[in-house]
């Protein structure tokens, strides 16, 4: 595998005010890696992924995103990046041609662009009947897996997602992940926040973070032979019992 | 430009796609300039009365006649006796009765004074108050003329004192103060709205993961609404002026100047909203309790400022809304230049940069 770090981030940390959410993490994502990031609400992960994607500043440590600082660059750092969020992230009363092009238009592809892409994203998703329906009216799936290609829209290097799966049937979420795979296989790196412990074995390498530490990162093969047991679910669980 | 264009396209795409957003935008505005113009109005028109003349003589029918010239009232019927005053009530033809005293004129040539009496129907006490100022006024001023050209001067008597200020239509302050209630809530509950709503579902995330600045998604949420402001204001005057004649005695560039000045004040009050709340449903609260109530009481719209305790009048000059009101009536009423309205149109401006300045601050707090 290509070893290129295209996420370094060095004793990172966030306060507000007397509350740190995020103490001194340190860790590096390899470019076309699948890279689960866990944790417990409220474990600081949100946090930690905000300051990647350059919506909040650190309050102190270092972190690079596709080679640009995070405090200094993130105007760069913003256009090299694709971002779906745990909420669905797209407009209900606008139609799914209309969502695309918006967003489209934002990232600052050309028309020409936006039409080509539009065409071919409708084709690949089987959305042709719907493409001139609001999105509002699609299920909840459908809705998600668009948001997914939207976020992909002009081919960012790193996409982050933010809890991508809350809420859908266990199809979809297959399909979902296997979006994700086919999206990995052509180099883009994918920051994957879940709570699905079961999604976390589909992931490259993990890191688990319990109160605002990251308390283990390696590949779940690794992190289970590591604490002997079976499932990622029992790695979770161990950890969070040897803080208590 | 261009992203600025598609994000304006996009916003556009949800308001005219939002019934709700539609009706505020355009229906109010109508309504309530109908509403406030048509029915809630202290004025009256061609109301219906009846004459009982017992004298029947030359002066009466002067009084007769000026009365029936005027817009306000109708002679409906001319009855005999004041027995019939309580059928003709009882039927709602008529709201008022005028009754000459006997001997009209001769006890004006004798006695330098004469009665006449006016029994309204006082089932809606405005109106009937309002028909007596005008009747007594219509008197008054029959009185003057009269006693210009005649050497010697007599007095009508009737049964109120009058008073009544001709200038004083009740339109000409409800179109200033309605275009006011209007700017505000479109551009500063339309625009604290749509932000938080953004906020809300979780789209404000996205577009700041976005290249686009803060300052472009901003910019390009309140621009629509700066558009459709506009458009209202020019609704709201075009009614004003073709449906109730009221006049725009000064310069309508100024009055364009300071109306946008006045959505943009609103507007940064929007913002200012939309930085402080959350969610859609405290955004509306806060626009209607913090800027349509103050908009509507202590704006001077409704209630003259000049009647309030004190400290509710110290309280109105922090009110954007009693600024821009003072400043559209005196260019519409009074033909004012800047020269006059300087010091209110400065007040304004600063507004706008203190209130615009607080949502850079409190923005940039929520972002750290």
């Amino acid at each position: 595998m290509n070893q290129e770090k295209i996420i370094s981030v060095q004793n990172l940390s966030k306060k507000f005010g007397d509350f740190t959410a995020v103490n001194n993490i340190s860790f590096e994502v390899n470019r076309g890696e699948i890279f689960g990031f866990l944790g417990a609400n409220g474990a600081g992960k949100t946090t930690a992924m905000k300051m990647l994607i350059g919506i909040s500043k650190p309050s102190s440590g270092e972190a690079t995103v596709a080679g640009f600082d995070v405090k200094t660059n993130s105007e760069m750092v913003k256009k090299s990046i694709g971002y779906m969020s745990q909420k669905f992230s797209m407009y209900d009363d606008l139609t799914i041609k209309e969502n695309i092009t918006f967003f489209g238009g934002i990232y600052g592809l050309s028309k020409s662009q936006i039409k080509e892409k539009t065409s071919k994203l409708i084709a690949e998703l089987q959305l042709e009947e719907v493409a001139n329906k609001l999105v509002g009216s699609l299920p909840l799936g459908w809705k998600q897996k668009l948001a997914f290609s939207v976020a992909l829209l002009h081919e960012p290097k790193i996409v982050f997602l933010d809890e991508p799966t809350g809420g859908v049937d266990p199809i979809t979420r297959r399909q979902f992940w296997e979006m994700i795979y086919a999206e990995a296989h052509k180099g883009t790196t994918l920051f994957v926040t879940t709570h699905y412990m079961d999604e976390a074995e589909y992931c490259d390498r993990v890191s688990i973070m319990v109160e605002g530490h990251i308390e283990a990162l390696d590949t779940p093969k690794n992190l289970k032979t590591q604490f002997n047991v079976d499932s990622m679910n029992e790695v979770f669980l161990k950890l969070a019992r040897n803080i208590e | 430009m261009k992203r600025f264009i598609g994000f304006v396209t996009k916003e556009f795409y949800h308001i005219f796609r939002d019934k709700r957003s539609m009706f505020i935008l355009f229906g109010m505005p109508i309504a309530q300039i109908m509403l406030f113009g048509f029915a809630i109005t202290n004025e009256i028109n061609n109301v219906n009365i009846a004459i009982l003349d017992y004298s029947k003589d030359t002066e009466t029918q002067k009084i007769i006649n000026k009365i029936s010239a005027s817009p306000y009232f109708h002679i409906e019927q001319e009855i005999d006796s004041e027995t019939q005053i309580e059928s003709i009530f009882k039927k709602g033809k008529v709201k008022a009765v005028l009754v000459f005293q006997n001997q009209f004129i001769k006890d004006l040539q004798t006695k330098k004074q004469a009665k006449v009496q006016v029994i309204t129907d006082a089932t809606d006490p405005n109106i009937a108050n309002t028909i007596t100022n005008y009747i007594n006024a219509i008197l008054q001023n029959y009185m003057q003329e009269a006693n210009k050209n005649n050497q010697v001067s007599y007095q009508i008597h009737s049964q109120t004192q009058l008073y009544y200020n001709p200038e004083l239509k009740s339109v000409f302050t409800f179109v200033p103060g309605v275009m006011t209630i209007i700017l505000m809530l479109v551009s500063a509950m339309m625009t604290s709205i749509s932000i938080t709503r953004e906020k809300e579902l979780g789209t404000m995330e996205v577009l700041l993961v976005s290249p686009l600045n803060p300052l472009q998604v901003i910019l390009g949420k309140v621009f629509p609404y700066i558009f459709l402001s506009v458009i209202n204001a020019i609704v709201i005057l075009t009614l004003g002026v073709f449906v109730f004649a009221m006049p725009i005695q000064g310069s309508l560039f100024l009055l364009a100047f300071e109306s946008i000045l006045f959505i943009v004040t609103a507007l940064s009050l929007g913002i200012l909203i939309s930085t402080v709340a959350n969610s859609q449903q405290t955004a509306m609260m806060l626009s209607l309790m913090g800027l349509m109530l103050p908009v509507i009481i202590l704006s001077g719209f409704i209630f003259p400022l000049s009647s309030m305790p004190l400290p509710l009048q110290i309280i109105s000059n922090i009110i954007p809304a009693k600024w821009f009101i003072i400043i559209i009536k005196a260019i519409m009423l009074k033909g004012a230049s800047i020269s006059i309205i300087w010091k209110e149109t400065l007040i304004l401006i600063g507004m706008t940069v203190f209130f615009i300045a607080l949502s850079i601050k409190k923005y940039k707090i929520r972002l750290e």
